[in-house]
């Protein structure tokens, strides 16, 4: 009985109890911040940058996706209707995501395994002599799209000056030249090619590091226990040993392999032949500076950035347990 | 290597090397090709079969890049010179920015300091390209259209850059920085006097990335300029080109196309020691 009572006592007490703690908590947390107010006036410049050109952006495009807005009148809410004409009525829209993750699938993948393997091999090979392969693979990726334009046109050009097609009727492969930038067929292959190609970027350059730093007593003790061959090493040893870098190369790699625009743009232009090349970005680059739609482009945009952090957050479940 | 299984070793490592070379040249290749390309004069720019290497190097297509421009209303030195002023307020602003949000991320404990964190590392896992629209908005409403900041400004806050610089400052010890607090040092003279110096190798990271990325981007010029003389370096190429897909004056592009790539390979192999010591740091864990 005199539990009961007490127990009800400290029910009515509790609500103000708990406010008056959770105003000490919120005035502590003030205080707290007033102290360290130092750190925040470092953060200070990043912040607003941040939030101005990130946050706000991000939480922008949300609401115009849900209007019609041209620029010249006032956005005009229009609820779900963009999604809806993405989804249902834009064959263009759907044909530029099948695009892009054909080629996610491919070059995401290709290039962020070849980018480890390469990084792997290299660090077999003795410290002074790396450089030289680094550089070798590093290069293509600091290339602009723009300035590499020149060789590939020559490379691919559909006429028999084209360096691919003089080689192939050379060997008798071909007959006639074929129309590579042309070739509905043949687009998105180049394109991938051309990516691959410039791959070996910032996540070449993590596992290289990470490679590096792997200790060596892991090794002797994996010889102890009775590691022979050296894809044992790299499977049982190497790679978790990296598991950061590849967790951190691997969200770059999504990144880059879903804003595929500059490669397609330069080597099969805007829009392609058929739209075979054409991505979501281009879709979007389409709509928000060719045509103004710029609710419609938000709403790709949308899509567009849900698919990242989606696909991140799926990596981040695979790779990131221990 | 150390530590390497014994046993057929030579020839493995035979095949190693036969492989990373005969790769690494055709990796190079295109770039050895637009490198000749640059420099082959008139008569073997068009031959028929087609030739790798330049046979009479000549400097005429780089002669021609600046007479070409010369007819036009802007001088072609005029979009080095906005590329150039471009990127390197990017980098040089970008690193203070940077540095100065990493230094108490890394090494304070204020609250919020993971919330902000986190946001970071989430910033990282979607390109700036989808929240291009608001940003394009926000420039023009500001007035910021045809003017150095419109394509200086979105560009500071880089994720990519701040994480690595955070969590290379991480890994320093604090015994320095208490060091100079006993001495007497402000926050902002320990920023300048001990932490800056440390930061250097993840400075020169972020600066090989900001730059690369800077110099080589199209779009800011594209979209935030109308005016010619504003129009950056890779615009320009676009426009000797004649537009996609065109095989015109192949020497010239491949002149300027090789003066654009210059810079960046410079930049890489001056930062490239440091910049791997600074990549061992940019492990992501859930």
């Amino acid at each position: 009985m005199k539990m009961n009572t007490d127990t009800a006592a400290t029910a009515v007490v509790l609500p103000a109890a708990e406010r008056l703690q959770k105003q000490g908590k919120l005035s502590l947390l003030w205080q707290e911040m007033k102290r360290n107010r130092v750190s925040y006036l470092f953060l200070a410049p990043f912040l607003i940058l941040f939030t101005l050109f990130t946050i706000v952006p991000v939480v922008t495009s949300v609401v115009l996706s849900f209007t019609y807005y041209n620029i010249l009148e006032a956005p005009k809410f229009i609820g779900l209707s963009n999604y809806r004409l993405l989804f249902v009525d834009d064959d263009i829209f759907l044909k530029a995501i099948g695009v892009t993750l054909k080629f996610a699938f491919i070059t995401g993948p290709v290039g962020y395994i070849m980018a480890f393997l390469l990084a792997w091999l290299i660090s077999q090979i003795p410290q002074k002599y790396r450089f030289f392969y680094t550089l070798c693979y590093y290069t293509p990726s600091i290339t602009s799209a723009t300035a590499m334009s020149v060789v590939w046109l020559y490379l691919f050009a559909g006429d028999r000056k084209g360096l691919l097609n003089y080689f192939a009727a050379k060997l008798g492969v071909i007959d006639e030249p074929y129309l590579f930038l042309q070739n509905i067929n043949s687009i998105v292959p180049v394109i991938i090619i051309v990516s691959l190609w410039m791959s070996m970027g910032v996540g070449f350059l993590a596992f290289l590091a990470g490679l590096q730093n792997v200790p060596k007593d892991l090794y002797e003790a994996g010889e102890i226990d009775g590691i022979k061959y050296r894809w044992q090493q790299l499977i049982y040893i190497t790679v978790p040993s990296v598991k950061p870098q590849l967790l951190f190369g691997a969200v770059l790699q999504v990144v880059s392999s879903l804003t595929i625009f500059d490669v397609s743009v330069q080597l099969v232009g805007l829009p392609s032949p058929l739209y075979a090349g054409h991505t979501i970005l281009t879709h979007l680059f389409d709509y928000a500076f060719i045509k103004f739609e710029m609710g419609y482009a938000a709403a790709i945009a949308v899509v567009l950035f849900g698919m990242m952090i989606g696909l991140n957050r799926l990596i981040f479940k695979w790779l990131g347990r221990d | 290597m150390t530590g390497a299984v014994k046993g057929r070793k030579d020839w493995g490592g035979f095949f190693l090397y036969l492989f990373l070379t005969l790769f690494g040249l055709l990796m190079l290749a295109p770039l050895v090709y637009m490198v000749s390309t640059a420099f082959k004069p008139t008569s073997e720019l068009f031959l028929f079969p087609p030739r790798f290497f330049v046979n009479n190097p000549t400097l005429i297509n780089f002669r021609d890049l600046l007479l070409i421009t010369g007819t036009t209303s802007v001088p072609f030195s005029r979009f080095i010179f906005n590329s150039l002023l471009v990127s390197s307020c990017i980098v040089l602003f970008g690193i203070l920015v940077s540095a100065m949000a990493a230094y108490p991320l890394a090494k304070h404990n204020m609250p919020f300091r993971s919330a902000i964190f986190n946001m970071v590392v989430l910033a990282i896992m979607f390109s700036p390209m989808v929240v291009q629209i608001p940003q394009y908005l926000l420039i023009s409403k500001i007035g910021l259209i045809n003017t150095y900041w419109a394509m200086i400004l979105p560009y500071l806050a880089a994720p990519v850059g701040m994480f690595l610089m955070t969590q290379f400052l991480r890994q320093i010890p604090d015994a320095l920085l208490e060091a100079a607090r006993i001495d007497g040092a402000s926050e902002w003279k320990v920023f300048w006097v001990v932490v800056m110096p440390m930061l250097k190798p993840a400075i020169a990271t972020f600066a090989l990335f900001s730059f690369i990325s800077a110099w080589n981007d199209p779009y800011p010029a594209m979209v935030y300029t109308t005016d010619q003389d504003m129009k950056s370096l890779p615009l320009a190429i676009q426009t000797i080109s004649g537009g996609y897909g065109v095989v015109a004056r192949v020497g010239t592009l491949a002149a300027a196309s090789l003066l654009m790539i210059v810079p960046t390979i410079i930049v890489f192999i001056v930062t490239q020691r440091l910049v791997l010591q600074t990549m061992a740091h940019s492990g992501l864990k859930e």
